[in-house]
């Protein structure tokens, strides 16, 4: 039996006071490889910030089990505009996601160096420890970014549409390096727009919608909401 | 030449004003990055002007001590720039160009109506562009300086590896559990202290060039947080000195001697980037 990391009981999320998602019921276990789809505005990111505990839930309640406190998760977000042209090494983007294990100390020591150095090899990117972050592509940028959350976590990463943006070999690859990573052990949760890749490697999926939708892979194929959008893309391929 | 700039440097007042000169040049530029990245740049505007409201209200009011009321005005003013940025009914850069054009307005409108001196617009002329007040600084202010550079500089040591996460990635590092808003006003409080300190050697209209240039230069050369930020002290402090120097020895007004010794560097920067493959 493995152990729930988030337990969602009866959430309603929204902000402002306007409920977005209501009766939302679903449990992250160790390992698990969880898809969250969803359109826009149906309230992903609301529900990403109250996973991280940052977004107060307006009722229900989210728990945090298994000793995982929200604060280590580890949190890819979508990449800002400030990062394009920000004057950052490699290793100084890497290292700073070791901060919340210094607590209050000013600098990293040693201990936090050498995690960041392991992270650097576990995604292959020890050579390019030296150089500029705004000169990478965009996949190694997404390399830099994932070895940065491994950083703050040894648990759970929470991916907000990694793929945005990048072309289809470069995709590919961050799809099987995350594949990767949950195969190791590390419990993925992936915010995502695609459904293909959902089916291919989720072990559960949550789409957000009117009917709110949560099972696993296998459950979420034969269901009504998932032959829906599944054929929707389906259509889309013969139309091309 | 060189006899000349020994005569100089002998008076108290000119060995006050490299010191001073120096001193801020390194403290304006060290949060020089984190501000062109956040499209802060124009926090150092409007904040200098709100800073020339307050110099307007203690030169009427006769305070003998301006930095003691302008320091602490432009304090709440950068805590409140800071705070409407987060709140969205009036946008960051809206709210920016409110206070500083409203601050600049009442600051002209009060010196004009109660002006204490006959020299209106040399008294202005010289709050804008600080063309002899770093001349004039008496022993409090250069302490005052020395104090609060010293303060800015430890700050800037101690919460670097904090500032660098929290410019480079607010979302990542609220959700692992960094406290963003406290560093946010850290890092407001420290921009204020240094605005205000630099009034006195550039004047208001020209401190962005002391805040930005420096960063930008160095940005065209280096590719890491460190050494950009190691680059914009060393050249902003090189610029200061050189300007300083310049307008001693052939009487230049020293705060737009300075931004144009900034703006060269910025140049030279330009070339060995684009000679080096960045830029």
């Amino acid at each position: 039996m493995s152990t729930d990391l988030i337990v969602c009981e009866n959430v309603t999320l929204g902000y402002e006071g306007n409920a977005v998602v209501e009766n939302l019921n679903f449990s992250l276990i160790e390992g698990d490889h969880l898809y969250i789809l969803g359109e826009n505005g149906s309230g992903k990111s609301t529900l990403i910030k109250s996973m991280l505990g940052l977004n107060p839930v307006m009722s229900g309640e989210i728990k945090w089990c298994g000793g995982l406190k929200p604060t280590q998760i580890g949190y890819l977000p979508q990449q800002t505009s400030i990062q394009k042209d920000f004057p950052a090494l490699v290793e100084e983007i890497v290292l700073s996601g070791c901060l919340n294990r210094i607590r209050f100390r000013p600098f990293y020591g040693s201990k936090e160096r050498s995690v960041a150095k392991s992270n650097m090899e576990r995604l292959g990117i020890t050579d390019l420890s030296k150089r500029c972050y705004r000169e990478l592509s965009g996949g190694q940028q997404q390399r830099v970014l994932l070895a940065r959350a491994l950083c703050a976590t040894s648990k759970v990463l929470l991916l907000d549409e990694p793929v945005t943006g990048l072309d289809p070999m470069a995709t590919a690859d961050l799809y099987s390096l995350i594949e990767e990573l949950n195969k190791s052990g590390i419990t993925v949760v992936m915010i995502s727009h695609d459904i293909e890749a959902a089916v291919k490697y989720a072990k559960h999926i949550l789409h957000i919608s009117e009917n709110i939708f949560f099972g696993t892979t296998e459950e979420y194929v034969k269901s009504g909401q998932g032959k829906m959008y599944l054929n929707v893309r389906e259509e889309k391929e013969l139309d091309r | 030449m060189i006899d000349k700039l020994f005569t100089y440097l002998e008076f108290p007042f000119v060995r006050y004003a490299v010191i001073v000169g120096v001193l801020i040049a390194l403290c304006s530029s060290l949060l020089g990055v984190t501000l062109v990245l956040k499209r802060f740049s124009f926090i150092g505007d409007g904040l200098s002007h709100v800073a020339f409201g307050a110099m307007a209200v203690a030169s009427v009011t006769g305070l003998s001590n301006n930095m003691l009321i302008v320091l602490p005005i432009t304090l709440i003013a950068a805590v409140l720039l800071l705070r409407s940025g987060q709140n969205t009914k009036i946008k960051g850069d809206a709210a920016i160009a409110m206070i500083s054009v409203t601050s600049l307005a009442f600051g002209y409108l009060l010196m004009n109506i109660f002006s204490a001196s006959s020299n209106l617009s040399g008294d202005v002329c010289s709050t804008l562009f600080g063309s002899t007040s770093i001349l004039t600084l008496r022993s409090f202010d250069v302490n005052l300086c020395i104090v609060l550079s010293v303060i800015v500089l430890i700050v800037f040591v101690v919460f670097y590896n904090r500032i660098f996460a929290v410019t480079f990635d607010e979302n990542f590092a609220r959700a692992t559990g960094t406290n963003v808003s406290l560093y946010n006003l850290i890092i407001a409080v420290t921009i204020a202290t240094i605005i205000v300190l630099a009034m006195n050697l550039v004047g208001s209209l020209l401190i962005s060039a002391l805040v930005i240039f420096p960063a930008l230069s160095a940005m065209r050369i280096f590719g890491g947080f460190k050494a950009v930020t190691v680059f914009s002290a060393v050249s902003s402090v090189i610029c200061a000195l050189l300007g300083m120097l310049i307008s001693i020895l052939f009487g230049t007004p020293v705060g737009s001697t300075i931004v144009a010794m900034d703006a060269l560097m910025f140049l030279i920067c330009c070339m060995i980037g684009k000679i080096g493959g960045r830029g």
